[in-house]
């Protein structure tokens, strides 16, 4: 800093030539002020996106999660109905797997969101 | 008033070549089946002509396909490790044939294969008809252990097979279902504005200027249907990714 500020006002003031020394803490100066915005847009690169619900792969996930919803409320009538059909126990089988198909759907969102989140491809049990 | 508006006209399917009914079932070559094999053509023409100089520094239509193929091949990488990469084809021929599908479809008096629950289902179940039959082939029944979720009540189990079951279960009708209903609402939408553009200016000047209303929407509308054709492309490619990976790492 404070060599840039005597190379500024050496400059400032007109002096036509400058020593070698100068050049080179001016050098320096400019070499310390770009390392300093290369890391910070180094930083900002790393930063996980900073704002998903506003980007298209936020948009791709609420695709993913209505339509999980949807699935597997229809998944859950769909055999409880199978069910009913083939036990004859009606209306206790849609009862109960159309909650049990809620639970999943809801499951199945939950898993839909942390897995969008995370960027690192899961390995064996996790 | 003699306009005739119907948005579903569109979707459509009338034989081309009809085939007759051999064995009892009929037969008949599509639109919806010339549409696939054009989309097919297509793919591969594009493919083949944009790769025919494999110069190093690739023109436009050589970095497009490297771009498609760069593309799937990340996702494919982070969503299901680099052993994923063995169903790259699978994954690669399913994204390139859904996003052609839906670009075809925005063209004007085309037809959208993908708004179609049969085409879509039939993708789906080519996903998860893989995913089972390689689950098992590799890891017999250590397969089911997917639905075994780990630390988990004894009591609680029970309930959890079944719902994971039944995840499990609604994950072909989730792929195929949003797929589906995402271009079949989207070109309903748009055709439904454009109606509105041609029964507002046949209602003399008054309805001749407010008509710049619906024609501003649909020009927006056209704007997002192709942002939604390449999301669900995109969407559709991922889904698989995920569902491989389980076939590939069934315990959870």
């Amino acid at each position: 800093m404070d060599d840039r500020e005597k190379t500024d006002g050496q400059g400032s003031a007109g002096k036509p030539e400058l020593s070698d020394s100068e050049l080179s803490g001016r050098l320096r100066g400019l070499g310390s002020a770009l390392q300093r915005v290369q890391a910070e847009r180094k930083a900002e690169e790393a930063d996980p996106k900073a704002d998903p619900t506003s980007t298209a792969s936020g948009m791709a996930l609420a695709f993913r999660l209505g339509a999980e919803f949807v699935a597997g409320v229809l998944v859950g009538a769909g055999l409880g109905w199978g069910i009913d059909y083939v036990l004859g126990i009606a209306p206790w089988g849609m009862i109960v797997f159309l909650l049990l198909g809620f639970g999943a759907s809801v499951v199945n969102m939950m898993r839909a969101a942390g897995e969008f989140g995370r960027k690192t491809p899961p390995k064996g049990g996790a | 008033m003699a306009v005739e508006i119907d948005p579903i006209h569109q979707f459509q399917i009338h034989n081309i070549v009809d085939l007759g009914a051999p064995g009892g079932v009929h037969l008949g070559f599509t639109n919806s089946a010339a549409f696939m094999v054009g989309i097919v053509a297509a793919i591969f023409f594009f493919l083949t002509y944009a790769t025919r100089g494999r110069t190093l520094v690739p023109g436009r239509l050589q970095s497009m396909a490297e771009l498609s193929y760069e593309f799937v091949a990340s996702t494919v990488r982070s969503t299901a490790g680099n052993e994923g990469m063995k169903f790259f084809p699978l994954v690669f021929s399913l994204f390139m044939f859904v996003l052609f599908a839906n670009f075809v479809g925005m063209i004007p008096y085309s037809f959208t294969v993908t708004s179609h629950i049969v085409v879509t289902a039939a993708l789906a179940l080519v996903v998860i008809g893989t995913v089972i039959i390689y689950g098992f082939a590799r890891h017999g029944t250590h397969f089911l252990h997917l639905f075994v979720p780990s630390g988990v009540p004894a009591f609680l189990l029970p309930f959890m097979v079944v719902i994971e079951l039944i995840s499990f279960l609604s994950r072909p009708i989730s792929l195929s279902l949003r797929l589906f209903a995402n271009m079949l609402a989207g070109h309903i939408a748009m055709k439904v504005f454009a109606g509105f553009i041609v029964m507002m200016t046949a209602g003399g000047v008054a309805g001749f200027f407010g008509a710049v209303l619906p024609l501003a929407m649909v020009v927006a509308l056209t704007a997002l249907e192709f942002l939604v054709a390449a999301l669900q492309a995109y969407v559709f490619a991922v889904l698989t990714c995920i569902y491989l990976n389980d076939a590939l790492h069934p315990g959870h």
